[in-house]
């Protein structure tokens, strides 16, 4: 956190405390809620739209100075709802920041999400931080700049073309210099945003579209505060949970007073199934949450599905069918059918910190620091639990472990509500324990895909049909009973019933369209409304799975029309960028039709633009595959990448290095495992996931510049393509195709006959 | 009522002995580099170096630490020093969320303090208990191969920020 922020600051006083900009905030938020249909960020929060003409989040947070605001000494604020996660989204806000306003990286510090400080951009997800947060900074910069050169223009009666913005000022053709401390107030900017802005050429970029090292990251490497984990504020003492044994689970009794009596126990909270502690310090903390559990009483009950037979459980649910797209007809010529299913496990986030929050009750107003990715809804979310008014709740958003999506992150600030309020003034840190991190973060749901096409007399596909089993990919809070606390309350929050909604970025169905360009094609979402397993957002939603299926299936028919993978990709598609970026992969990786290999090695090769509207990614991979073992070592990989205009190289390389590695973990080791009762795998033994001796030599990541374009999310562009390459790859060194997720040693030994 | 050493300063720790070195570390000395993970031993988030060796600070019971050495990544360097570990990560921008990075840190300070010329064969064994979820692994050996060659070229493999093998 940073040092210098008091406990608790109220909005004001962030404004009084920049200096220069008085501000009244008043009559904000009352503009007609505008939801935009096909947003993740947006899909169960309705943020309100006031400004729909203008680009990126000014479309929600349409006024100048809720972006950026100069002090009297130069210094600038950057304000952003979108939250840092490991992305480096900071540093590459503050890279466009500087870039569009003409000021000194240096010179600018960023405030991110929080509730009486920042925009409300909904949620952090989908890739949209760059897109929307970015566009908005960006713009905003770029008029505040030229807001600030036609104050100097009217200072010093000269035109505004003869001045010009540079390193913090604004500079006239005699050299005479104005800082932007000196031009600024507040009447200045505070305004709306105009529809458009003169932004700068891409040619005279000195910021953007360069690797700028993360601020971030020295702090983390020297043992800094770096995450909510590393808050201490003073009085504060540690909470803990007592969670059910399983899903189904209700406390039936529990004798509290031995647990009261342990050393420095401070406090017992029950209320209904939901049961915490307070006490001094950590270790005190976890010691009396085990003697508690001890004490507690449990009704158990079965409500889990058969585990041993996952893809036809999910299929035999009931199910509501949502076209996503019907179109063309098919090609005459069909010489050939082909089909086939594929099915993945629940997965989980698993975080390597379990989710942490700290929680105050203090002047009636409770403030809780989290890692969650929606600070606003979670804010309504807690007020509804705790039944007071929003403006009651304030939470802040401080770093925590990588999520991935939506993990125990909002449940964690619950929890942490929760107790502060039988302990008021006294800051209350909850982490969960890593056994409840793995079995009560929502999972990304079991999936199952079937695609049949057909192919003419030249393997070329004349028709394409697929359809996707999948509960929903996104039960964020939008409200209390998406807080796993609050459903365990006496007076419980029940789930909500999750509805289908075909969108233009799509949920389960993500990515369920194959950019290809076929003649004729049918995609269903088959959705599943019962989630006998919690679920929700995994960075991707169903696009990872969907990817996977298509690409894998684009591989047989490939074989099936005897064509080499990367060409016959290639003859489906049209989309000039999308062509690029195959081509681009392809000739990194020394891509040739029948490569010659070392014996149990294969390559892979796999495309998707993401949400067929961010980032185009393609992945070739060579892996090698140990058959009496079923060990699989990735060698090395190539990806070409099309993010639009990007603003800081190295952060959209790191991104999609790690999305392939998560992926290959997700491809070849994870799965959610639990009988009737309970979940199984609570644990990195029962959930393994990658480790260093699977790693490839090499992942190399190249970017096609593409100056003057729109920026296109990348933080989730790999992990499709990342997982297909490798499926693809240990098909071609085993010559056996396995279309059940995970591709364990034990699946891949069964296949080649080793088992 | 126990003493121990950590980055070259001595505690007195009033504790239960039964207290994980993690917790006197956050709790007592007010460190943040060692991380709670799992509480398992199974993650390395919380990795230490005690006595050259490293130690996976969450299940290490404060009882076995009498007038032991304990290293965590401060006493690496600082964010205006740092020691060749510490920006060789930097150099390399080897982070994505950073929560498992100290703990990689200092599992291979252990190797690189005996051998800064470990092969990339001996750093992936080394670091096999160690877990990243970001994927930033291909960037943490970077890294580590990095740090390797700042040890060996300043000779600071030996100096006291690199713990050496107890006895």
């Amino acid at each position: 956190m940073r040092r210098d922020s008091p406990l608790l600051l109220s909005r004001r006083s962030v404004l009084f405390g920049t200096g220069a900009l008085v501000l009244s905030f008043s009559g904000r938020g009352l503009a007609q809620t505008v939801t935009a249909p096909g947003d993740e960020t947006q899909n169960f929060q309705a943020v309100p739209e006031p400004a729909p003409d203008l680009p990126g989040s000014l479309k929600t947070n349409p006024d100048l100075d809720s972006w950026i605001r100069i002090a009297p000494d130069g210094r600038v604020t950057v304000f952003t709802g979108k939250a840092e996660l490991g992305q480096g989204i900071r540093t590459a806000l503050l890279q466009v920041a500087a870039e569009e306003l003409e000021a000194p990286f240096e010179a600018l510090s960023l405030v991110g999400p929080d509730t009486s400080a920042s925009p409300n951009e909904g949620f952090t997800a989908g890739s949209h931080s760059v897109q929307d947060s970015g566009t908005a900074i960006r713009n905003a910069a770029a008029q505040v700049r030229d807001i600030l050169i036609g104050e100097a223009a009217r200072r010093w009666t000269l035109p505004v073309e003869n001045l010009r913005a540079e390193a913090g000022a604004v500079i006239a053709p005699d050299g005479q210099r104005a800082t932007y401390g000196e031009l600024v107030s507040a009447e200045l900017i505070e305004v709306r945003a105009q529809p458009n802005s003169r932004l700068k050429d891409p040619n005279s970029f000195r910021e953007m579209g360069r690797p700028r090292p993360r601020i971030d990251i020295p702090r983390k490497v020297t043992g800094g505060e770096a995450y909510v984990q590393d808050m201490r504020p003073e009085g504060m003492v540690h909470g803990r949970i007592v969670r059910p044994p399983s899903p189904g689970a209700r406390l039936v009794s529990v004798d509290t007073a031995g647990v009261e009596a342990m050393p420095g126990v401070l406090k017992v909270v029950r209320d209904g199934s939901f049961l915490g502690l307070v006490a001094q310090k950590e270790w005190q903390a976890i010691k009396a949450m085990w003697a508690l559990s001890a004490a507690a009483r449990w009704e158990e009950r079965q409500t889990l599905p058969d585990a041993t037979n996952l893809p036809a459980v999910l299929m035999a649910m009931p199910r509501e069918d949502a076209e996503v797209v019907r179109e063309g007809t098919p090609a005459p010529g069909s010489v050939k059918t082909i089909e086939a299913r594929f099915t993945r496990p629940y997965q989980l986030h698993a975080s390597i910190g379990p989710s942490c929050a700290i929680g105050v009750l203090e002047n009636g107003t409770t403030t809780v620091w989290t890692h969650s990715q929606g600070v606003y809804p979670l804010r309504q979310a807690i007020a509804e639990m705790l039944r007071v008014p929003p403006e009651e709740v304030r939470c802040v958003h401080q770093e925590g472990s990588g999520c991935y999506g939506h993990n125990a992150a909002d449940d964690v600030a619950a929890d942490a509500a929760l107790l502060a309020q039988a302990l008021p003034r006294r800051p209350v840190r909850v982490q969960w324990m890593r056994e409840q991190e793995h079995a009560w973060e929502p999972f990304s749901p079991g999936m199952v895909t079937e695609v049949r096409a057909g192919l003419d007399a030249n393997g070329n596909v004349t028709d394409w049909t697929y359809g996707v089993w999948s509960n929903t990919h996104n039960s964020r809070p939008g409200g209390a009973p998406a807080l796993l606390a609050a459903q365990h309350l006496a007076t419980p929050f029940p789930p909500k019933p999750a509805k289908v909604q075909i969108t233009k970025e799509g949920n389960g169905d993500r990515n369920s369209n194959p950019l290809y360009a076929f003649p004729s094609r049918d995609v269903t979402w088959h959705f599943l409304p019962d989630m006998p397993l919690r679920v929700s957002a995994l960075r991707g939603l169903g696009a990872y799975m969907n990817v996977v299926s298509i690409e894998c299936f684009m591989d047989e028919l490939a074989a099936a029309a005897d064509a080499d993978p990367v060409e016959y990709r290639l003859r489906h598609l049209q989309d000039p960028r999308a062509r690029d970026v195959v081509n681009l992969a392809a000739r990194r990786f020394g891509w040739r039709p029948k490569m010659s290999l070392p014996k149990h090695h294969g390559v892979g090769f796999a495309f998707a633009r993401y949400k067929n509207l961010a980032a185009y990614c393609a992945v070739a991979m060579e892996v090698e595959v140990e058959p009496s073992s079923g060990r699989v070592r990735m060698v090395r990989a190539s990806t070409a990448v099309d993010a639009g205009e990007v603003v800081n190289p190295d952060g959209i390389a790191n991104q999609v290095q790690g999305g392939i590695l998560q992926s290959a973990s997700w491809t070849l080791y994870e799965a959610v495992t639990f009988d009737p009762t309970r979940v199984t795998s609570v644990d990195w033994s029962t959930y393994p996931i990658l480790r260093f001796d699977a790693l490839p030599d090499t992942i190399d990541v190249e970017i096609i510049p593409r100056p003057g374009e729109a920026f296109l999310g990348a933080g989730e562009c790999s992990q499709g393509p990342g997982g297909a390459a490798l499926a693809n790859a240990i098909m071609a060194a085993t010559g056996q195709r396995i279309r059940d997720l995970p591709l364990t040693r034990e699946r891949i030994r069964a296949a080649v006959g080793e088992g | 009522m126990v003493a121990l050493t950590v980055n070259g300063t001595r505690h007195e720790i009033e504790a239960e002995p039964d207290t994980p070195l993690l917790y006197v570390l956050r709790d007592e000395c007010h460190l943040h580099g060692a991380k709670y993970g799992c509480g398992l031993g199974q993650c390395g988030a919380c990795t230490v170096i005690v006595g050259g060796e490293a130690v996976l600070s969450c299940v290490t019971p404060l009882l076995l630490l009498e007038n032991k050495e304990v290293t965590t990544v401060e006493g690496l360097g600082t964010i205006e020093q740092p020691g060749p570990m510490q920006q060789a990560f930097i150099e390399e921008q080897a982070a994505q969320c950073g929560y498992c990075i100290p703990g990689m840190m200092m599992r291979a300070q252990a190797l690189l303090g005996r051998n800064p010329a470990a092969t990339d064969g001996e750093i992936r064994a080394h670091m096999e208990p160690n877990l990243c979820r970001c994927g930033t692994h291909m960037r943490i050996m970077a890294a580590i191969r990095r740090a390797g060659e700042l040890m060996q070229t300043s000779g600071r493999a030996a100096s006291a920020d690199a713990p050496q093998r107890a006895g």
